[in-house]
């Protein structure tokens, strides 16, 4: 009897003992599928949210703060006219695939980036570098055209990330990367796995596991977090949900920031948006907050310009754009549109667009404006307005860091063609004094602001949902990322 | 009367949404494409708001009412279509029983009919984008097939008849014969089978908007209602219940009507019944 006893004590505990022992992995959910997996090859977002700090890393990358640190570069050193960058890379570094990362890697990146045919994405975030030098395996060194304040900055980007030349070419299915989490299976269309790399040269993940599971669905999102098939889901695609999660006790809600500038784009070449009065008119018909009230529930922060609020160089230009549909009516009489117009409002699949456009369109029509909505798809989104630009409204948000440089682009999507802005981006990029660069940027947003280029509605928040054992989640999102380095479970 | 309570409680139920569809054009109690975010989400009878409003603030009971014009309108129309073109084929068919213009309707039939409506719609849709005109389209498309063939069946068995033989000897031709003979015996079957193509018909509206293929946005359609609803339902049902009740209810009504109107014009039910 005794022995039987002792017995079930010693299940019991061997029993608890595994209950109680924290969990090594996690499941995270995401709504878009990556196309691939390579971050050098395209723009989509979905694949920094994959990949980014846990699978590949660069010279330097964003912490959760949005700060630039130090990555697979330890330090660096700027020469006096602020022409060189010479780089000290971390020792011991090696690729998942076994092979050592030294110098060699990041000046093949680099130069595969910025070269002629480089697919990248972001091809200006390399434009003024002229050359990578090898010094020794641990050195580098990059000489630049002009000085330029924002290099660190560009580095840290998804899209500047080191490739090895061995395993580049894989990168688009089965990357081989030099971060604290090794690729292991892609099942398309349900989830990708990482596992912990063992030899990494920093500190070292704390999860065993990490599977990303892709749910377009917000109502199927939903159910997976309240059966816990899902761990957390760092963008909630449904706002209207969060309020039940936030009662529950056994999730955790945080609504942080995004680099989203969500806005109404407008196709400043496609008549009547040719005419500024008429954008000011449209700009003066919409009522950010009932948009933000009706389409996010309430989350999401007004903007009046293309940056983010959280920002130190922000300026709040709301006012400059503030609700007022009589006014609106005088300027669209004014620009020769007594009897108002009609034009087309193309809408992308995610909620803020597909409501927000709603809410829109009403707002327009209450001013005379007839906006005839139709709902894309991403693919069709892409083709028709981003490549084809054959639209006159849409509405997209714009989640790329500092990515007020696209408005120097003409013949970028909404077609915003005027050379003193252009110039002004020009200096900025290559001013390196902080107080400058920050008077600069502040420039650049009263410009478009004052030229009425988009309709400016919020700024995208970060709506997190988790599983409340769970820490080490980023609260805001700095760039498109999910790094779980530093996630585990209490 | 009550031999025929199918009939009555079919014609009731599709006669109120007729009735709420044909009075939206007139007046609702609310305007539908005014968007109101201060009196989002009101609970049914909460306020002025009978049947509650929606996420933007409408008026539940004025979508419904317009709703059920979008779908009348669309399923109409997609009968209609189906009707036009199907009920020729089938008679010309029929007409040349055996030969191959008979083989060659019959076949391109069955083509049509193999395939998935919503494909169709779908296919329709990715060229010519989304919108109501499409969703007839599609669901007029698949409508065609359904006419022809029983249309094709039951002239079939008519042309069997002796008044018919009468006819040919008195030097009619297929297509007089066709039309002055065979198409006024068929009007009953044509009228039961069309009330029943139109409660799919509705059926089909729904299902395309549910999934974004069908009228757009402001104009409100039930199956829209149903999708934007989803991830609400759990907080204000609502907005699921009343247009899923719509659309429940009209297509009982139209397949109890259907019903009805087979037993009433069915000869051998008629006499057994006394």
């Amino acid at each position: 009897m005794k022995r039987t006893f002792s017995i079930l004590i010693a299940a019991y505990s061997i029993f608890c003992g595994v209950a109680n022992a924290a969990r090594t992995d996690i499941v995270v959910g995401m709504q878009l599928e990556p196309p691939n997996l390579d971050p050098t090859a395209a723009a989509a977002a979905a694949i920094d949210e994959v990949v980014y700090a846990n699978v590949f890393e660069g010279l330097t990358r964003f912490a959760s703060d949005g700060s630039v640190i130090p990555a697979l570069a330890k330090s660096w050193e700027i020469s006096e006219d602020g022409l060189a960058y010479t780089f000290t890379l971390q020792s011991g570094v090696m690729f998942h695939d076994g092979s050592v990362f030294d110098a060699n890697d990041v000046k093949f990146s680099l130069d595969r980036a910025r070269a002629d045919d480089s697919t990248n994405a972001q091809k200006q975030l390399f434009a003024g570098i002229t050359d990578v030098v090898v010094v020794d395996p641990a050195t580098v060194t990059l000489t630049l055209e002009k000085p330029n304040g924002a290099l660190l900055f560009n580095l840290a980007w998804g899209d500047a990330i080191v490739l090895s030349p061995d395993s580049f070419d894989k990168a688009k299915t089965a990357p081989v990367g030099t971060g604290p989490f090794i690729f292991s299976k892609w099942v398309q269309g349900d989830r990708i796995e990482l596992s912990r790399n063992t030899a990494y040269w920093g500190e070292p993940a704390k999860l065993d596991k990490a599977t990303f599971k892709f749910i377009s669905e917000p109502t199927a999102a939903f159910a997976a977090l309240m059966a816990g098939d899902v761990d957390a889901f760092p963008v909630f695609p449904a706002p209207e949900n969060l309020a039940q999660f936030d009662a529950d006790p056994r999730f955790t809600v945080v609504v942080g920031s995004t680099e989203g500038e969500t806005i109404l784009s407008t196709n400043n070449k496609q008549p009547p948006f040719d005419n500024k009065l008429v954008r000011q008119a449209l700009a003066h018909a919409i009522d950010r907050k009932a948009i933000v009230d009706g389409a996010m529930f309430g989350f999401g922060t007004p903007i009046g310009t293309h940056f983010a609020p959280h920002h130190p160089a922000y300026v709040d230009l709301t006012a400059n754009s503030s609700y007022d549909p009589e006014k609106s009516r005088a300027l669209l009489k004014e620009a020769g549109f007594t009897e108002g117009f009609s034009t087309t409002l193309k809408l992308p699949p995610p909620s803020y667009a597909r409501r927000g456009g709603e809410i829109i369109a009403a707002q327009l029509r209450a001013v005379g404006i007839d906006a005839e909505i139709s709902n894309l798809e991403w693919a069709q989104w892409l083709e028709q307005v981003f490549r084809g630009k054959d639209f006159g409204l849409t509405i997209v948000s714009h989640t790329e860091p500092m990515d007020i440089g696209i408005y120097a682009k003409p013949d970028y999507y909404f077609q915003y063609d005027n050379t003193g802005f252009q110039a002004l981006i020009t200096d900025l990029e290559a001013e390196a004094d902080p107080a400058r660069r920050t008077e600069m940027m502040q420039q650049a947003q009263q410009m478009i602001s004052d030229d009425y280029v988009n309709g400016y509605l919020f700024q995208l928040a970060k709506t997190g949902v988790a599983n409340a054992d769970i820490v080490g989640l980023w609260e805001n999102s700095p760039t498109q990322a999910n790094d779980l380095t530093a996630v585990h479970w209490k | 009367m009550l031999r025929h309570r199918n009939l009555v409680i079919g014609a009731v139920l599709a006669l109120a949404f007729l009735l709420a569809a044909v009075v939206s054009l007139f007046w609702t109690p609310f305007d539908v494409a005014e968007i109101d975010i201060a009196n989002k989400l009101k609970k049914p009878g909460d306020s002025i708001y009978l049947f509650g409003t929606d996420h933007f603030g409408r008026d539940i009971l004025s979508m419904i009412m317009v709703g059920a014009r979008t779908s009348i309108a669309v399923a109409l129309v997609a009968v209609g279509i189906g009707m036009l073109f199907g009920v020729p084929l089938g008679l010309a068919a029929a007409s040349r029983h055996g030969g191959v213009l008979d083989e060659l309707i019959m076949r391109t039939n069955d083509l049509v009919f193999a395939f998935p409506a919503l494909l169709i719609a779908v296919m329709i849709t990715a060229v010519f984008g989304p919108s109501a005109i499409n969703a007839i389209i599609a669901i007029g498309i698949f409508n065609i097939p359904v006419f022809a063939r029983l249309t094709r069946g039951a002239a079939l068995s008519v042309w069997q008849r002796d008044f018919i033989l009468a006819a040919r000897v008195a030097g009619k031709t297929a297509t007089r014969i066709s039309l002055e003979h065979i198409l006024p015996n068929l009007l009953n079957l044509l009228i039961v089978q069309g009330t029943i193509q139109f409660s799919l018909g509705i059926l089909a509206e729904a299902g395309l908007s549910y999934v974004g293929l069908g009228a757009q946005p402001p104009t409100p359609s039930w199956g829209r209602m149903l999708a934007e609803s989803q991830t609400m339902i759990s907080f204000a049902p609502h907005l699921a219940l009343f247009p899923g009740f719509a659309i429940v209810l009209t297509v009982l009504g139209l397949n109890l009507f259907g019903d009805g109107l087979r037993d009433y014009f069915d000869p051998r039910i008629r006499r057994g019944s006394r």
